[in-house]
């Protein structure tokens, strides 16, 4: 997992509540047994028409979107199912944060997972920042706060550990691997008790 | 470990009781708890990259015996060929396929192969074998998860780090969820099922509505409930933004469960329902919110647009849209506010998926079948849950009801509910689906999905078009 520490980009704005993970990454797409190359398949139904040409209209398509790494989307991002293809895509398409008002638990789990960090915002700075495609922001991990141009900070929640993880570029399984010992004591303790 | 029944003092909630009996080592400010998982289920979709990982760091499954595997999601629901050949789709749903039979063979999983008498939809089987108890922690690589939860089990999807996480230290990082009780009292009215129940909360909390909670549905209404109802209740838990849905286990849960392959036996099932029996949450004890539901008040539900939480009782006139997003629903349903579902034209019935595909949701859909046809230019598909409700309902003659009305009798497998498979919707067509998700694209790109009870959905069978089944009883 690549680290995050301070990410400084525009912003691509999908002003859409409850986009849910079928929308993110098509089931269809999840036939892989690796996680590459989804990036070209995000939200591939709002991205691509029948024959496969890119919709125009499509916000992801728009000249101003290219390079971006901070998605602002609309209330309740992520719902659904928990393929974790959902961030995968995400990230292999180039993002590495999305903002909004509330993320789904399976999401945010998966996305903290993968170098992708779900930041949830007050309603009143998520209308200016859905209202201001291609606004500049800048994001720091570290001090938790997302910046725009004129200055306005906001603090923003993230999980102490996974924090931790995103700004080393370590993962989770090496910290519960290192936890054998009692793991293996719990296990015995509930062996005795004959449970 | 910790005794589930033992007092501590505070009145605790079931949730409280199996996540404190679970807990390997407390959260502290800087790291989550590290939580036991009793149960992992796997299959083909969400686990290839978790033994990959497995692999590349040369790790072992630490618990096989507490891991059971089998295939649903991208596995076809046509019979085996002449040839005894099964048809797989395409070339990827068949090495993924392999890729779970090479999985469980090298890291000892017990597996429920394609071709198998135990194959089936994942949470489907987990409580036909047994293995899946009141008490247990319970996860897998599928929102869906929370299925189990009916057996007062805690029980959630996980994405597939986490599914290697559990392959290698059976356990699991987590933060502790906020609990939600759902109170539902009173009888439900005929023609009123378990699925219109849970559409009818989801309707009231929206899809986001549970987001950070784990629900306990509880008041005599659920308890009234078979646990094939149970079941469905809690599987679309996750439909309004909640990970788990629990139901306290009580006599009804240990007659599903007596005598089950992988329940226990002789006097270990006696000390485990004397054990089970202390899981349910004390008097006193408290939720970080309620919600409250009067059961005789419901109606059988059906969506309308393009989230599970856009449902309405199926007499009652679609909402008009509030903004961009409900705009967005009904322009790509094709509807307009303000209009009446009933009678509206479908082209697909599917009846399946995890949560309506058990044998009394084949049964009631039979009963609107007996004696009918399906509607001129309607299909019909039914699909069973498992290899052994396929069989069950074959020694019931259901079977021979769905063929005789001109449906389309399947084998087991999650087929048009995640459209995977091959069997989907084709672009702009209308079906009636007792499954889970509306979504758009979910049954087929350009589909689209009214979620319904089987109930409703054979009625829409046999009438080719949006129908209150009450009146076809």
């Amino acid at each position: 997992m690549e680290p995050i520490k301070t990410l400084v980009s525009r912003t691509v704005v999908l002003p859409i509540d409850n986009v849910d993970t079928d929308q993110i990454i098509p089931a269809r797409f999840l036939k892989g047994t690796t996680k590459n190359g989804l990036g070209e398949k995000l939200f591939s139904d709002w991205r691509y028409d029948a024959q496969g040409n890119r919709k125009t209209d499509f916000v992801l398509n728009r000249p101003e979107s290219q390079g971006a790494q901070v998605l602002i989307a609309g209330d309740n991002f992520g719902c659904g199912s928990s393929r974790e293809h959902a961030p995968w895509a995400l990230v292999d398409y180039g993002f590495r944060a999305v903002v909004s008002t509330s993320i789904a638990d399976i999401f945010r789990n998966n996305a903290l997972k993968n170098g992708l960090l779900p930041i949830v915002v007050e309603s009143a700075l998520h209308r200016r920042l859905l209202a201001d495609p291609g606004a500049s922001v800048t994001v720091s991990l570290e001090d938790q706060t997302l910046r725009l141009a004129d200055g306005t900070t906001a603090r923003f929640a993230v999980e102490p550990f996974a924090r931790y993880c995103l700004l080393n570029g370590v993962d989770e399984l090496a910290f519960l691997l290192a936890a054998e010992a009692d793991i293996a004591a719990f296990e015995k303790s509930r062996q005795e008790t004959g449970r | 470990m910790a005794d589930a029944n033992k007092p501590v003092g505070k009145p605790r909630t079931l949730f409280e009781k199996i996540w404190d009996a679970h807990i390997v080592r407390p959260a502290t400010a800087d790291t989550p708890a590290i939580l036991y998982v009793d149960l992992q289920l796997i299959h083909e979709v969400t686990s290839p990259q978790a033994f990959g990982w497995l692999r590349e760091r040369g790790l072992e499954v630490r618990r096989p015996e507490r891991t059971v595997a089998t295939m649903d999601h991208s596995t076809p629901t046509t019979p085996r060929g002449s040839d005894g050949r099964i048809p797989v789709l395409d070339n990827a749903a068949a090495a993924q396929i392999a890729q779970l039979e090479t999985n469980c063979r090298d890291f000892g999983i017990e597996l429920h192969a394609l071709g198998s008498e135990g194959q089936g939809i994942v949470h489907v089987i987990g409580p036909e074998l047994g293995v899946t108890q009141p008490g247990m922690t319970i996860v897998c690589g599928d929102s869906h998860t929370s299925t189990h939860g009916a057996f007062g089990a805690l029980a959630f999807g996980i994405g597939t780090s986490e599914v290697s996480h559990v392959l290698a230290t059976q356990c699991l990082l987590q933060q502790k969820p906020r609990t939600l009780a759902i109170t539902i009292e009173g009888t439900l009215h005929p023609g009123v099922t378990a699925k219109d129940v849970i559409l009818a909360v989801i309707a009231r909390l929206g899809i986001g509505g549970g987001t950070g909670h784990v629900i306990e549905y509880r008041g005599s209404a659920i308890r009234s409930l078979s646990m094939e109802e149970r079941m469905t209740v809690c599987n679309m838990s996750i439909e309004a933004g909640a990970r788990a849905g629990m139901i306290a286990p009580d006599d009804t849960t240990f007659e599903y469960l007596a005598g089950r392959p992988r329940a226990p036996q002789g006097a270990e099932w006696e000390r485990a329902v004397a054990a089970w029996r202390g899981l349910p949450s004390d008097a006193g004890a408290t939720y970080d919110r309620e919600e409250r539901f009067d059961a005789a008040a419901l109606e059988p539900m059906i969506t309308y647009g393009t989230n599970p939480g856009m449902g309405i009782p199926i007499r009652a006139a679609v909402p008009m849209p509030d903004g961009a997003t409900t705009e967005k629903a009904l322009k790509y349903m094709g509807l307009t506010g303000n209009q009446s579902l009933l009678g509206h034209p479908i082209d697909v019935v599917f009846i399946g998926s995890c949560t309506n595909s058990r044998i009394s949701d084949l049964r009631q859909a039979a009963s609107i079948f007996k004696g009918r046809k399906v509607a001129a230019g309607v299909r019909a598909l039914i699909v069973p849950g498992s290899q052994r409700i396929k069989k069950q309902a074959e020694a019931e003659g259901l079977d021979k009801i769905f063929r005789d009305a001109g449906a389309d009798w399947r084998e087991a497998g999650c087929s048009m509910c995640i459209a995977m498979n091959g069997d989907q919707l084709k672009p702009g067509q209308y079906a009636v689906s007792t499954s889970n998700r509306n979504f758009e694209g979910r049954q087929g790109t350009g589909g689209r999905t009214f979620l319904a009870s089987p109930l409703t959905a054979a009625a829409a069978a046999v009438t080719g078009k949006i129908t209150d089944a009450r009146e076809l009883t």
